[in-house]
């Protein structure tokens, strides 16, 4: 009985997954597809074309807006990297200390937010900022503090995972042998949470890279990014050059994902197989006699 | 796990602290202070919704709070036949917000748990990748992928050729514009949302426990009810609210998918904010959206508790 | 119940150490003195202080009040990368992004010597644990055993005045433990470092330990060596806590100079030596299970000599355990442990279950506490 439940599971599953992942991807495969249409026409494919492409490259404002986008990704996510860091090193290492709930819900709270009320509530303090010293005006300043916050939020949450499983008595180790605080961070803490670092920042390089609403609430005239020329275009219609600039993005991503998912799995291999190689026979330790 | 004594009262530690602290007192709780502020000031009345609050009128002080905005909230002054208490559009756009909310978490934990679940329980070898390809789409825009979707359900589209040209309809279905159209993008963009919380929770679960109710009798499903799903709750719990919350107040889907029947509050707010540039009133709309989500949030954190070392439940 | 620090001497001496966590003792008042070059064990049960009161020497915890001098300093305000202590990690802790060789000249490195003097240093330490080949490999790519050499040869590079280390065999399985025990014993005799080891294995602690301090609860019962602590120990507690023991509660009714007798609820205890305490206090007594003799014919022995029943026999190859019923005045009865080793391979007068026996010890056999 068990078996057979077994085998109907294992047969629902792949159906299940299989179905789920064609819903997902739908989206993906038409984005592709109908990139290379030459026509403007949505339903049918009329045949293969590059003329979004040339559209693209052609359309000065996504242009402007991609290399704006990628500036404010770049610093959003360094920015958001380096308070995570902070943020996910108070939250795992200082356990007691006054207001530590509160900052525990002031971290996480940006995860959940609706980014209207995020994007609005920043937009309000800027425009008082402003009256009162004059600076900053609305453009890439204030869509960089917005998207940091939002950055920061996930770069603790991923930053912090992996801090919790550090093992501590590495840190003490190091202490032990000399070293002062801060060298400890430097020499010992970072090396080990650097894969963590590098994961935080990929993710809020992306968040920022694809934000809409708060990017919206708080830009100013000329500072427009990537996702708001887009989606202005799509209120307003069909335009295929996005198709074209989402292929190419889906390419990138994909290759990039599948690079680094390749090269994990082989180093995690070449892991399992020096680690089994180590476990042979246990030798004891030796008689210093000899070793004079 | 114990901090050395001597590395306590480290001027270090202050630092490490006030940096982030202070980052988020700025610009997370301060913009809502001002928020809350900003919602009970007056657009109408010509005054500046910045002016201070307070104010000396011969000698005593007197505080300025205009609830106008939170009335009108409730209230349709209106001549029309929908005038008196309830019944404004606001009201409806906050009841359409937690509808498809709704809606999607449903669907997504419909569509989601059995997905996560399958995941859970397929051979370890080929997890990673399973998990890369779900992880995939999240990494490329979610704009360009519901603005696929537009291109897809129009009355010209894909599906609509589709289906025509297998010959089950004769003319094209209205898809686009629809509640359906929205809740097929907001469950699209979210789906990852909830699957990721509960594939993280089912994975850890120990399918021994599975085979202990098989081994007393339970068949195949009820042990998957009385067993996995409780075992999972916290799974649950935590990823329907990363769903639920952020789509109550969801502004793009609604705008690019959704029709003029199913206005959703995230839309109002942008429309008061930029169109009507009823700066007060848009503000007051999100401290009632933030009211709103407030017991889901609890419901969050609890799920999502803090052990003390960061550490989730 | 503390020993006062021996005045003066001991090259490691902990004065009154105290250490509490939310008003509960981990450490109550803990005076130790450890003389230069030996190899003193911390032993007890877990949460009875040993691991807090080490960690304090290595200077991870601040002591609530009380002093830890080493060589004459007063050690207990400095950080640990001020002290010339190092310690070997039960989990050994070696930095995974490191190789052996730099992972075993990090210490070096951070107090500034030179790259020659490193060099040569480094070589040693491999050439101590017989890891020269080894140098250039990830901790990851060693085996358990491995690594703890690599432990090792890290926490003695810095050529430290003392040696700290917590629970050094816990990791490994029996068999390769047994074998380490006496090999990391040599290494240290022959570097000639002061060690402080905390373990909870007596075992270990008997084997490699030249003194032991038996701590039960944050306070330190008993220092000694191992023989004086198996045969002579000064509580119930240290009595039951290392090896197995026979314990029996009695009153004193006779104590002369040398000899005394302890009425228990079973017969009368006869010691050879006199304990100068008063006539009528509560004591136990305290009998090994391998200084017993049992038999099932009578043995020409007056004082001593008790009878019970045999309830329960395990055979362990080199020796016998029997549980004996002993009946007592008055129908108390309790069990007595008793081994004897298997010297010889006869069969006569094999003793079973249900056999009635006898059962004596010597009067040199038995402890008398009165704690």
């Amino acid at each position: 009985m068990k078996t057979l439940w077994r085998f109907a599971e294992n047969q629902i599953g792949r159906l299940w997954l299989g179905v789920v992942y064609l819903f997902l991807y739908i989206p993906l495969f038409f984005l592709i597809v109908f990139s290379f249409n030459s026509t403007r026409q949505d339903g049918v494919f009329t045949g293969f074309s590059l003329r979004w492409y040339e559209a693209l490259l052609a359309d000065s404002r996504l242009v402007e807006g991609f290399f704006l986008s990628l500036k404010v990704a770049l610093i959003t996510g360094t920015l958001s990297v380096v308070l995570g860091s902070f943020a996910a090193f108070v939250l795992v290492r200082y356990l007691r200390f006054t207001g530590r709930t509160l900052f525990y819900g002031m971290v996480n709270a940006p995860l959940v937010m609706p980014e209207v009320i995020i994007g609005l509530s920043l937009l309000l303090l800027m425009v008082a900022v402003q009256r009162t010293v004059g600076w900053p005006d609305r453009g890439f300043i204030t869509i960089v503090t917005g998207h940091t916050l939002l950055g920061m939020a996930y770069a603790t949450v991923v930053i912090q995972s992996r801090l919790s499983e550090m093992d501590r008595s590495l840190e003490e180790a190091a202490m032990d042998l000399g070293c002062r605080p801060m060298q400890v961070f430097f020499l010992v803490t970072l090396p080990n949470i650097a894969p963590a670092l590098v994961s935080a920042w990929l993710l809020t390089f992306t968040l920022s890279f694809d934000d809409v609403v708060i990017s919206e609430f708080l830009s100013g005239p000329g500072v427009t990014t990537l996702p708001q020329v887009i989606f202005s275009y799509a209120r307003r219609g069909v335009n295929p050059s996005i198709y074209a600039a989402a292929t190419i993005l889906i390419a990138v991503v994909s290759l990039g994902i599948i690079t680094y998912s390749i090269s994990v799995m082989r180093r995690q291999k070449r892991l399992d197989r020096e680690i089994s190689a180590a476990a042979r026979p246990e030798q004891s330790f030796p008689d210093p006699a000899r070793a004079r | 796990m114990k901090i050395p004594s001597w590395l306590q009262f480290n001027p270090g530690r202050r630092f490490v602290i006030g940096v982030p602290y202070v980052w988020l007192l700025l610009f997370f709780v301060l913009p809502f202070l001002i928020l809350l502020r900003i919602s009970v000031t007056d657009m109408g009345s010509g005054v500046d919704p910045f002016a201070p609050l307070i104010e000396s009128v011969s000698g005593s002080w007197h505080v300025l709070l205009r609830y106008g905005n939170y009335v009108s909230i409730f209230h349709d002054a209106g001549q029309g036949a929908a005038s008196g208490w309830g019944n404004t559009i606001y009201m409806e756009a906050y009841k359409t917000s937690l509808k498809y909310a709704l809606l999607t978490t449903a669907s997504c934990l419909v569509i989601g748990y059995p997905f996560a679940y399958f995941i859970a329980r397929s051979r370890p070898s080929i997890r990673p990748a399973l998990l890369m390809l779900v992880m995939l789409p999240f990494w490329t825009s979610f704009l360009l992928r519901v603005y696929a979707w537009k291109g897809i359900l129009a009355d010209q589209g894909v599906l609509n050729n589709l289906l025509m040209a297998l010959g089950i309809i004769d003319e094209p279905v209205v898809m686009l514009y629809t509640n359906v159209s929205m809740l097929v993008g907001m469950t699209y963009v979210y789906c990852p949302f909830m699957i990721l919380p509960l594939y993280a929770n089912l994975v850890k679960m120990d399918f021994r426990l599975l085979e202990a109710a098989h081994d007393l009798g339970a068949s195949a499903w009820k042990a998957f009810w009385l067993v996995t799903v409780p075992l999972s709750k916290s799974g649950i719990i935590a990823g329907s609210m990363l769903v639920f919350i952020p789509s109550v107040g969801e502004f793009v889907i609604p705008s690019l998918l959704g029709g003029a029947e199913n206005i959703m509050i995230g839309r109002v707010v942008w429309d008061e904010m930029f169109s009507s540039n009823n700066w007060p009133r848009a503000a007051a709309l999100s401290v009632v959206m933030i009211l709103l989500i407030l017991v889901p949030l609890a419901f969050y954190y609890r799920a999502n508790s803090d052990r003390g070392d960061g550490r989730e439940r | 119940m503390n020993l006062p620090a021996s005045p003066g001497d001991g090259y490691l001496r902990t004065d009154q150490l105290v250490k509490r966590f939310d008003g509960v003792a981990a450490v109550d008042d803990v005076s130790l003195s450890i003389q230069k070059g030996e190899i003193f064990a911390l032993l007890g049960s877990s949460g009875c202080g040993k691991s807090t009161l080490l960690r304090m020497l290595a200077g991870f915890e601040k002591p609530t009040s009380g002093s830890v001098i080493l060589d004459g300093v007063d050690i207990a305000s400095f950080p640990p990368y001020e002290r010339p202590i190092n310690m070997m990690f039960q989990s050994y802790a070696l930095f995974p992004h490191l190789n052996i060789w730099d992972n075993i000249a990090f210490g070096l490195k951070r107090e500034g010597m030179p790259k020659a003097e490193i060099e040569a240093r480094v070589q040693e330490m491999l050439k101590l644990v017989q890891l020269e080949a080894f140098a250039k490999r990830k901790p990851h790519q060693l085996s358990g055993g491995q690594q703890q050499r690599v432990a090792l040869a890290r926490s003695l590079a810095k050529k430290p005045q003392l040696l700290l280390l917590d629970e050094p065999l816990g990791a490994l399985d029996k068999k390769l433990r047994e074998r380490t025990q006496f090999e990391l014993v040599n290494i240290l005799e022959s570097v000639g470092v002061t060690c402080v080891m905390v373990t909870h294995d007596q075992e270990e602690a008997m084997a490699m330990a030249s003194r032991i301090a038996v701590m039960s609860h944050g306070r330190v019962l008993q220092v000694g060596t191992p023989k004086e602590i198996y045969e002579h120990p000064n509580c119930r507690f240290v009595a039951d806590f290392i090896g197995n023991v026979n314990l029996m509660e009695g009153e004193l009714t006779l104590d002369e100079a040398d000899r005394c007798e302890v009425t228990t609820g079973h017969g009368v205890v006869h010691v050879g030596h006199g304990i100068s305490g008063t006539r009528g206090m509560s004591v136990a007594i305290a009998v090994r299970p391998e200084k017993i003799h049992i038999s099932k014919t009578r043995p020409d022995v007056t004082v001593n000599l008790f009878n019970g029943k045999v309830r329960e026999i395990a055979y362990f190859g080199s020796y016998n355990t029997f549980i004996v019923d002993m009946t007592g005045e008055g129908g108390h009865s309790r069990t007595i442990k008793i081994t004897e080793t298997n010297t010889t391979r006869h069969e006569s007068s094999v003793i079973t279950w249900d056999d009635p026996v006898f059962f004596w010890w010597d009067d040199a056999a038995p402890v008398v506490l009165t704690q």
